[in-house]
Parts: C-alpha cells; sequence; structure tokens
C-alpha cells in the first residue's frame, strides 16, 4: 500500500503510536510473528501490522497482538521509528537551506522544517543566527510525504531547546514510557522533580533543578524501557523508585 | 542521531562534578567480558565486551620467507575492520583512516612491548619464518573500539594454539593443531588506554556519545616491563592542544589506568580459560 | 561405493545441532545469531532509511541491500579481510532469497540494509545467514508476510541428506556431491530460493526439496523461539 494512502487508512482505527494513552500496558499479550496467524473470523479487521488472508487475520510484523474493538493489531516494541502526522518530535538540524532547517528526527525519512513554520517572521538570510547546525528543536510533524517530513515550530512549547539533557530510546517504547493517559511519565516527573518531553521519535528531552535528578529520571526511564513487555510494570516502577529514594 | 551541541555541553558539565551518564567515574572503564575460542578456524580468537561495545580478534598462522633485514625473526600483520554491521556510520568498503590507525597502534604497542619472541618464530634463517595474522573486526561499536581491540589481541594471541607443520613438504597443516602456545611473554599485556578531552576534563573508555562529543584523544600504549610499568606509544590524534600540565596528568592518570585493567584482564582471561 | 554413514553419524535426515538468538547487535535496528553445528552466522538490519545516493532511490518502495562476508579466520586457511567475489553472489542470493517476504511499499525512496557476516564456517553458510537475515528483519520491524527458514540438502552419490557439513561437501565418491541450498517461507507451501549444484535427476529434487521443506520446521521453530526469548528478556 503507498504511503500516502496508508496514512488515510490508519485514521478509521487508534492510532498506536499516539501518546499511548489507549493501551493497557499492564494487560499480558501474545507474541505476534509475522507469517502467524492471530485470528480467525470475517468480523475481525486487519489493524496496524496485520493483513487479512482469507478468513485470517495474519501478523505482518513482529510484536504484541492487540484487540480492540474489532480491530487485530500488531504493537510493535522494536524496529525504526515510523512518523505521523501530528506526532511531536525532538531533532538536531543538520543543515541549512535558503529557505528552511533539515533536521534529523530519526526513522527512514528526513525532516523539514521551512523558514514560514518558524513562530515568527524571519529573513532567510538571517536562518542561522536563530537556529543553527547541531542544535535541537522541538517540533510537530505537519505533515508525511513520499520523500520526507515537514515540520513546523507555530504551536505553544516547541521551540529550539537550550538546556538540559536528551535521552534516546527507541521509539517503539515511548507509549510505555508516557503510559495510559500519561500515567508512567507523570510517575517519574513527580519522583525526580524534572520537567520530561517525551518525542515520539524516542528522543526525551529531560530538564531538571541539578545533574542528579536529571540522571534519576534517565535512569528510571532505562528501568521502564529494558521491562517494556513485563506486564504491571507501573508497580514495579513506584517500587524502583522508592528504593532510589531510599 | 549524532550528538548534538547541547549534549556536548551536558557531558562536559556532568564530567565537571565527576559524573557520567551511566553512572561511572571518569576513570572507570565498563564491565570486561572475554570469550575464548569464538571462531574455531582460528589458531587462536576472541570476542570482548566493553560494556556494549563488542570487537572479535582471531590468529591465523602461515609460513613464509622473513624480511631481509631480520632474517631470523617472524613477522606480524595486525589489521582492523570496521564493519557496517557494528553501525550505521561504517559502509562497506576498504579501511578508513580509523581502521588503519587502530591496526597500526595494535601492532605498534604488541611489537614494542615485547610480548612475541619473534626469534622463537624463525624456522630456517633467511628462508622460513611464521607469519602472524592478527585480524580484528567490530561488532557493535558503542565507543572505544581501539582499547577493546587491543584486549581482543591479546587474548586471541594467548589463547592460540600453533598450528601443525610438515616439515618435508614445508606446508602448514590448515585445520590441525599442535598443543603448543605461541611463543609469548605472559607477564608482559600490552595494554591501550585511551584518553579523551571533553570540556577541561578527561575521560577513559568512552561510550558512543561521550566519543563523539570529545575534543581531543591520545591514545597511551602500555605494558610491564621488570617489574615497572612503561610507555610503548603514544598517538595523540584531533587537533585540539594540550598544555604540558594536562599531559602530565594524563600520563599520571595511564599508569593508574594500566594497572586497574591488566588486572580486570588477567581475571577475566583465567574466568574463560 | 554408496553413502552409507554418514562423517559425523548423523541420520540422513537429521540436521547438526542449531541455535538461534535474537538482537545480538544493540546498534543495529534488527540482529539475530544462527548456526548450524560449527557454522555460526551473524547478520544486522539498518533500515528502512533514505537511500543515498538519490539516484538510486525507487520512488514506488523501499529496497533490499544485502551483503554477505566472513571473517579472515572463520576458515580454515586465512581469508583476506574483505568482500570478493564469492561474497558479492552470495549477497545477492541472499537478498533474491529474502526480498519475496519484504513488503516495503510503505517505505518508498528507502533501502533496508542486511549485513550478513561468518563467524565460523563449516559448509551451509548462506543458509545460516539467511535463517539470521530473517530474525534480525523481524527485529527490525520490516514488514514481512512471513519468516523466511533455509536448509541445505545433499546428495551424496544417490544418497539425499539432511544439512550438509564441509566433509560431505567434498564428497567425491560415485556421483559425487550434489549441494542444494534452499529457502522456504514458513508458513505456507513456497519456496523462495533454491541453488543447486551437481547431477540430480528431477524426481530426486522434487524429493529434496520435500526433505527440505519438512527440516525447515524445526529451523522456524526455533527462530520463533529466539523471537519470543528476545522479547521476554530484558533489553
Amino acid at each position: 500500500m503507498a504511503y500516502e494512502q496508508r496514512q488515510n487508512y490508519e485514521r478509521e482505527e487508534p492510532q498506536s503510536q499516539d501518546m499511548g494513552s489507549d493501551i493497557d500496558h499492564d494487560k499480558k499479550r501474545s507474541i505476534a510473528i509475522p507469517g502467524e496467524i492471530i485470528k480467525t473470523g470475517k468480523e475481525y479487521l486487519p489493524g496496524d501490522g496485520t493483513r487479512r488472508e482469507g478468513d485470517d487475520i495474519v501478523a505482518s510484523r513482529f510484536g504484541l497482538q492487540d484487540e480492540y474493538n474489532r480491530f487485530i493489531r500488531v504493537i510493535p516494541l522494536s524496529g525504526v521509528y515510523i512518523p505521523r502526522r501530528g506526532n511531536l518530535v525532538i531533532g538536531k538540524v543538520l543543515d541549512i537551506t535558503f529557505n528552511g532547517w533539515i533536521i534529523d528526527v530519526g526513522g527512514p525519512y528526513s525532516a523539514f522544517l521551512m523558514i514560514n513554520e518558524y513562530p515568527k517572521y524571519i529573513e532567510s538570510d538571517d536562518l542561522d543566527s536563530y537556529i543553527a547546525i547541531g542544535d535541537l528543536v522541538l517540533c510537530k510533524i505537519l505533515r508525511t510525504k513520499r520523500k520526507g517530513l515537514d515540520l513546523t515550530m507555530k504551536s505553544r512549547g516547541l521551540g529550539k531547546i537550550d538546556d538540559g539533557m536528551i535521552v534516546q530510546i527507541n521509539s517503539n517504547k515511548v507509549p510505555r514510557v508516557i503510559g495510559k493517559e500519561g500515567s508512567m511519565i507523570n510517575l517519574i516527573k513527580d519522583a525526580t522533580k524534572c520537567d520530561i518531553t517525551v518525542g515520539q521519535n524516542g528522543i526525551i528531552w529531560i530538564k531538571g533543578a541539578s545533574v542528579s535528578e536529571e540522571l534519576k529520571a534517565k535512569e528510571i526511564i532505562s528501568f521502564v524501557v529494558e521491562r517494556s513487555y513485563v506486564s504491571g510494570l507501573t508497580e514495579e516502577v513506584k517500587k524502583y523508585v522508592a528504593e532510589m529514594n531510599k | 542521531m549524532e550528538v548534538t551541541r547541547l549534549t556536548k555541553k551536558r557531558i562536559a558539565e556532568y564530567l565537571l562534578q565527576g559524573k557520567r551518564f551511566d553512572g561511572r567515574t571518569a576513570q572507570e572503564f565498563r564491565d570486561i567480558t572475554i570469550t575464548l575460542g569464538a571462531s574455531n578456524m582460528a589458531e587462536g580468537s576472541a570476542t570482548v565486551k566493553l560494556g556494549k561495545t563488542e570487537v572479535i580478534a582471531g590468529v591465523k598462522m602461515n609460513v613464509g620467507t622473513p624480511y631481509p633485514n631480520e632474517e631470523e625473526s617472524g613477522t606480524m600483520s595486525v589489521g582492523m575492520e570496521l564493519l557496517p554491521l557494528s553501525s550505521n556510520r561504517y559502509e562497506a568498503g576498504p579501511p578508513k583512516f580509523d581502521a588503519t590507525e587502530i591496526g597500526r597502534l595494535i601492532d605498534r604497542g604488541l611489537r614494542d612491548s615485547g610480548m612475541i619472541d619473534f626469534k622463537k618464530l624463525c624456522i630456517k634463517v633467511g628462508e622460513k619464518v611464521w607469519m602472524i595474522n592478527i585480524d580484528i573486526y567490530s561488532i557493535n561499536d558503542d565507543g572505544n573500539l581501539l582499547d577493546a581491540a587491543g584486549i581482543a589481541a591479546i587474548a586471541a594471541l594467548r589463547s592460540a594454539k600453533m598450528p601443525k607443520y610438515d616439515e618435508t613438504t614445508g606446508r602448514v597443516q590448515f585445520g590441525e593443531w599442535t598443543d603448543n602456545a605461541l611463543p609469548l611473554d605472559l607477564s608482559v599485556m600490552p595494554i591501550n588506554v585511551t584518553f579523551h578531552k571533553i570540556g577541561d576534563k578527561f575521560l577513559v573508555d568512552p561510550s558512543a556519545i561521550e566519543e563523539d562529543s570529545s575534543d581531543s584523544r591520545m591514545a597511551i600504549g602500555l605494558s610491564e616491563y621488570q617489574g615497572k610499568v612503561m610507555i610503548n606509544s603514544i598517538q595523540k590524534s584531533e587537533s585540539a592542544e594540550m598544555s604540558i600540565n594536562e599531559v602530565e596528568q594524563v600520563l599520571d592518570m595511564a599508569e593508574e589506568a594500566f594497572k586497574n585493567l591488566k588486572i580486570k584482564v588477567e581475571k577475566a582471561l583465567k574466568e574463560k580459560k | 561405493m554408496s553413502y552409507i554413514k554418514r562423517f559425523d553419524g548423523r541420520k540422513f535426515n537429521e540436521a547438526r545441532k542449531m541455535t538461534a538468538e535474537v538482537g545480538v547487535i544493540p546498534n543495529a535496528d534488527g540482529s539475530a545469531k544462527f548456526s548450524f553445528g560449527d557454522t555460526i552466522a551473524i547478520a544486522a538490519v539498518y533500515g528502512p532509511k533514505t537511500l543515498h545516493p538519490q539516484h538510486m532511490q525507487n520512488p514506488q518502495t523501499g529496497i533490499l541491500r544485502c551483503t554477505y562476508d566472513m571473517l579472515s579466520f572463520s576458515v580454515s586457511e586465512r581469508k583476506k579481510p574483505g568482500i570478493n567475489r564469492r561474497s558479492q553472489e552470495i549477497g545477492k542470493i541472499i537478498e533474491w532469497a529474502l526480498s519475496p517476504t519484504l513488503d516495503l511499499e510503505e517505505f518508498p525512496n528507502t533501502v533496508v540494509d542486511v549485513h550478513v557476516m561468518i563467524i565460523q564456517a563449516n559448509a551451509s553458510t548462506r543458509c545460516a545467514g539467511i535463517n539470521a537475515a530473517s530474525m534480525a528483519l523481524a527485529q527490525a520491524g520490516v514488514p514481512m508476510k512471513d519468516l523466511v527458514s533455509s536448509i541445505s540438502i545433499g546428495k551424496l552419490d544417490k544418497q539425499l541428506v539432511v544439512d550438509v557439513s564441509k566433509e560431505e561437501e567434498d564428497y567425491k565418491e560415485g556421483e559425487g556431491a550434489t549441494d542444494m541450498a534452499m529457502s522456504f517461507l514458513s508458513n505456507s507451501d513456497t519456496l523462495v530460493a533454491l541453488q543447486l549444484d551437481g547431477k540430480i535427476q528431477p524426481n530426486t529434487l522434487k524429493e529434496a526439496i520435500k526433505l527440505g521443506k519438512e527440516a525447515t520446521k524445526e529451523i522456524h521453530a526455533l527462530q520463533v523461539k529466539a523471537l519470543k526469548d528476545f522479547m521476554e528478556k530484558k533489553q
């Protein structure tokens, strides 16, 4: 299915990459292996990572099986970042052209922030005085095209990242780190008193009062990422945090 | 994603407080795991894991003619390959500068330390000697391939057995081995410690992110000679300058790092025997 | 003189001891290790990622690119490091074996790089490589129809055997050795690659293919287990 067509198709089913809010992470799930039948029955619909073969819904990706309404899908826990429109992403500026910045957000495609998606009006020969090569930026994906992504910085909270630190995780673990309705990320924020912004592309921005706090947040995030398959993880994290604070 | 200015800044700031992203001190090496016999067709082989960095080294031997100005010595050649499978930064093709530099540094360290008794590798003066080929490959690059490769080379050499040699045909019987080890001085242990300068501080055994953030580096090859720690080679790379005071600091740290590392490597080698 | 007992004592339809492990190279998007007895292969997958140079891009789909190489010390007589003609040929063969199972239309203008490296060689290296690459592609999240399982079937004189060793490859008696490397899609009766060297009658070849399909069931089970173990362990 062509890249753009897939984008439209996916609007009919829950966005598994979006904020992780609809997935109950603590539920125990079966593993999906490409080529294996997940469910049989005409009443089921093939969602992300699956396809229909006759009466069967077959896995096309490696991950965890999930059933939501009548959609059968595979939740990936590994692999590259698949960008989607609306995603919040953190990226590094690779290059500057006459009308914008080329940004690396990971995944298969490069991203472009056009000059008129910068929050205010600037001259095209001034670009690098606002955002220079090597800088980190927080943006949103405006649209996905065949050859790349268009970004925007025109929303509240978006912009250049000047302090704090960043941590890189596999983008497929982001929903786990955020948790159902933000439960996990809020737990980590409270435990460390850090500001944490999670890019859907797996780059996480941590800003704390001190180095120790930031490193603590990094450690808890690593803890979550290493156990992404485990059900009942929220409780384990609470215990881990309690141990840390002793 | 390649390292950003912000991360470099952060790493330097943390270092000023004696902290690193993974909780180590500036002078600490990551956990070392050495596995001998990684490839059973080699005369000797070993994989070394330094944290997540993994390299594999193998020793192959053959017979050939000696160099004209060293008629009673065996020969050695050390090569490093940075494999595309170990990082998205390496593409297939002839070795790039980094790989050649690593191979040469390890070669010098091994030669200048006197670990291998090349004279004992002579079969017939001026005509036939043993040739040692050490090939080291990167399997996963999470920084500090050079130091890991050096340890792998030693482990492969120390666990190697001489292949069978047919005197009548003058050929090696590949795939068959004697029980004899290579002529090595086991007390020598040439180890390379690379120092990286980030901001105003030095650290050893950088992870990939730290390596990308470093301003300059100095690779120091050390070994023991008659109970004393000796420097066999120094290579200062990148273009940042170091004050004489800083160089002295690094030399002091090098001796300390060597002693600690030697103990770790000896221990790991013993465990894997 | 017909081949009545295998050099290493195995039954004719018995493969060597096999192992499989996923996630062996942390930097890679997907990676795995697979072994047939003494033959060990590792594979790493990087991608999908934008393909450079631009003129090589395919605007309809992502493409697959495979390399194959052997460690200099993986064979008894040292192999000079670097890709030679044989490596290039086998790289292409691995590509042909894996392409049918991949669906890269979702990723136009990209490339999926698969790197196979042989750590230790005792025949069947390309089969081990394909088995490893298949798991690595799954871990990398590349959309796949199915896993690919590969095995070598040999005919030594008139006897068909499963999983050819180096010694068997060199068999010279009677009709000599015929080496057949075959790869199947695991959940269907689909053959994705077949390479043959030797002398074999068509009916015997049909038998060999059936033998191969049966033998790959064990391989597939191992690949699935390795993927499941990877999912469940601390990463």
